[in-house]
């Protein structure tokens, strides 16, 4: 009698013990979790980056279609070929004014895109170079390269030998920011004189700046 | 039988000889290695001092961008670069390739053409002791194969210490034993009383526990409480954790370690999701962006690699070749096939359609540090969510968080009449307006 009333509760345990590790086994961190109400959840647009049948290989990341531009754009018209390059280097020069903010975000931009191989400093030793993965990351003072303006923004867009293109990462602006602080590392390096950001000189300049920097909403 | 034992017993001497026979041959194959580039350098340049080592600081500052020594890169792969081209031609070439170009020198047209038009850069600055230094340095035999290193990686990490595990598990061991023992133990001191005529009373019968539980009708409700109280608890958890996907760790298309790229190589977050800074969406990054750095990164370092094997089990270089294949690089020729497909990474954060959230505002206006969301994701070698992203966590957020007003002109008016509203010094952005339904439900 006992013996049957001990297997009973054996048999309790086991079903309970099994029962608790059906549940917890359910918790899988390589899916996603049950959603209360999943209409609610699910977008009834197409998502960014999202998968659907409608697009060329089911990609809603397209590219843009021919002929059209990003608002902002310019054309930029010289080709990516050596003479290209040449080119640029004598002819190119800078639409943006050297400002304070100019050159703050040339830096911050500059030590997000280019110091990892090119160094905080330009002078080619960035954590990459420090690490042997990337090697052979020239000093921006290097007797052997004329380093100008436009050189530097050609090479951001279509980058150079081993050197990618920064065009999808940075708007025109932005290169040009980063030009002129390459340009400040290459002056400092060579011991020359740095850009001199221009005053402020009226509302004029306050007011482009703040509208520029409210974008996104 | 006798005889058998003798032949074990022979045998014994000789169990070192396979470990003996792999170190003479690895001496062997070490003094060779060393011995190669040397003899090579001397049979160059007999009468000049030459030194590799210079040679391999000036390679790695200078030539690597372009060239590797076993590998065609940018540039042609630079292995044994002395027999192919005269000394003279190439003191020459390296001080001024496009010069020689421009000569009508053969060799030197024939290679400029060979890489498409690829100048190479003038190098002035190396003088020729510098450049027979370089060109000793290509002599340099590439290293035994990568398996030899992760086999020994292995062996290394495996004798080195006890784990806790090992531990533990001899500790569970020793106290089965000794609960064996004590059984085993008992019934023996047992069976010798009952040998020893021993007689053992028979035991009264006794009411069953669960009997007496019934009847003790205090102990039965408090225990009903308890219970309800508890599976109350219980049910409330598993209901509350519903559509949260904290901890989500989907295996994604191509094994992407963050521990590496964003914590041993401290590449910005902002790098590869480069528009969080202004868009809505932080960005997966396409895979132009991954090729900036992998166009010369074909294979991981032998420690890298090592470690990948046997810490996660995975082989970074496959994951590259994954890239590779993915965006259609041809690594012999160097340049894209055109024949490319999209990699189907599984989305992780992922806010329901009725909340709005945008990372610009976050990232630049906030200037919220990423780890903040998203957590320590330089230690991730899997990535995962950290957050809830539950309501509760955004509102608790913008209920503690001070806003920047710091050099930040936007703010500036609202925020001095707003904090001499609220009569405070700081404001946090639920006073700001962050906690109205509509900032993020539309």
């Amino acid at each position: 009698m006992k013996e049957i009333i001990n297997m009973k509760n054996a048999m309790k345990i086991a079903v309970v013990t099994l029962v608790s590790l059906i549940m917890v086994s359910c918790f899988d961190n390589a899916k996603p979790n049950y959603q209360y109400m999943p209409n609610m959840y699910a977008p009834v647009g197409y998502e960014t980056y999202g998968d659907y049948e409608i697009f060329p290989s089911g990609q809603e990341a397209m590219l843009p279609v021919d002929g059209t531009i990003p608002r902002g754009w310019e054309p930029y018209d010289y080709p990516n070929t050596t003479a290209g390059l040449n080119d640029a280097k004598a002819t190119l020069t800078s639409p943006l004014a050297v400002t304070q903010e100019s050159l703050a975000q040339g830096k911050q931009l500059y030590d997000i895109y280019c110091a990892v191989c090119h160094g905080e400093k330009g002078d080619g030793q960035g954590i990459l170079v420090k690490r042997e993965k990337i090697l052979g990351i020239p000093s921006y003072a290097d007797p052997g390269r004329l380093i100008t303006p436009g050189g530097v923004y050609h090479v951001q867009m279509y980058g150079l030998n081993s050197m990618g293109s920064y065009a999808s990462q940075t708007n025109q602006e932005e290169r040009w920011a980063i030009t002129q602080h390459v340009m400040n590392l290459k002056a400092t390096l060579e011991g020359t004189p740095l850009l001199v950001p221009e005053e402020p000189a009226a509302d004029n300049t306050e007011e482009k700046s703040t509208s520029t920097s409210v974008a996104g909403h | 039988m006798d005889n058998n034992l003798i032949d074990r017993m022979e045998q014994v001497p000789y169990r070192n000889l396979p470990s003996k026979l792999s170190l003479l041959l690895l001496t062997m194959l070490f003094a060779l290695t060393v011995a190669n580039p040397v003899a090579a350098a001397t049979n160059i340049l007999p009468t000049q001092a030459i030194d590799t080592a210079a040679g391999e600081a000036l390679f790695k500052a200078n030539c690597a961008a372009c060239h590797k020594l076993y590998k065609k890169a940018t540039g042609p792969a630079l292995f044994q670069v002395g027999d192919k081209y005269e000394k003279k031609w190439l003191y020459s070439w390296i001080k001024n390739s496009q010069e020689m170009v421009k000569s009508g020198d053969a060799q030197a047209n024939a290679i400029f053409k060979e890489y498409n038009g690829a100048v190479m850069t003038s190098f002035p600055q190396l003088s020729n002791t510098d450049i027979d230094n370089i060109i000793a340095y290509t002599y340099k035999a590439k290293k035994a194969v990568a398996a030899a290193a992760v086999t020994t990686a292995t062996t290394s990490s495996n004798s080195g210490g006890f784990s806790n595990d090992l531990i533990l598990g001899a500790l569970v061991l020793v106290f089965g034993l000794l609960v064996v023992m004590l059984v085993l133990v008992q019934k023996t001191l047992k069976r010798i009383a009952e040998a020893n005529g021993v007689t053992y009373a028979e035991k009264p019968a006794r009411k069953p526990i669960w009997q007496a539980f019934i009847d003790n009708q205090f102990l039965v409700l408090v225990a009903c409480i308890f219970m309800l109280l508890s599976s109350g608890y219980f049910a409330y958890g598993y209901l509350m954790q519903v559509g949260v996907d904290q901890g989500y760790a989907p295996v994604q298309p191509i094994h992407y370690s963050h521990r590496i790229h964003a914590g041993d190589n401290q590449i910005d977050c902002n790098y590869c999701h480069s528009s969080a800074r202004k868009s809505k969406h932080s960005g997966i990054p396409s895979l132009n962006v991954c090729m900036n750095c992998h166009k010369n990164i074909g294979e991981v370092a032998e420690t890298t690699l090592a470690e990948g094997k046997n810490e996660y089990g995975v082989d970074y270089n496959a994951e590259i070749q994954k890239l590779y294949a993915a965006v259609g690089w041809d690594e012999d020729t160097q340049s894209y096939t055109g024949v490319s497909q999209p990699v189907k990474w599984i989305r992780i954060h992922n806010l329901p359609d009725f909340a709005y959230f945008n990372h610009s505002q976050h990232v630049t206006v906030a200037g919220v540090e990423c780890q903040t969301c998203h957590g320590p994701v330089e230690e991730m070698e899997i990535m995962y969510q950290y957050a809830p992203l539950t309501m509760g966590w955004c509102i608790n957020c913008h209920r503690e968080t001070n806003i920047q007003v710091k050099e930040n002109a936007y703010y500036e008016k609202i925020h001095e009449e707003l904090s001499k509203k609220y009569g405070v010094e700081n404001l946090t952005a639920a006073q700001m307006g962050g906690l109205e339904c509509g900032k993020c439900h539309y």
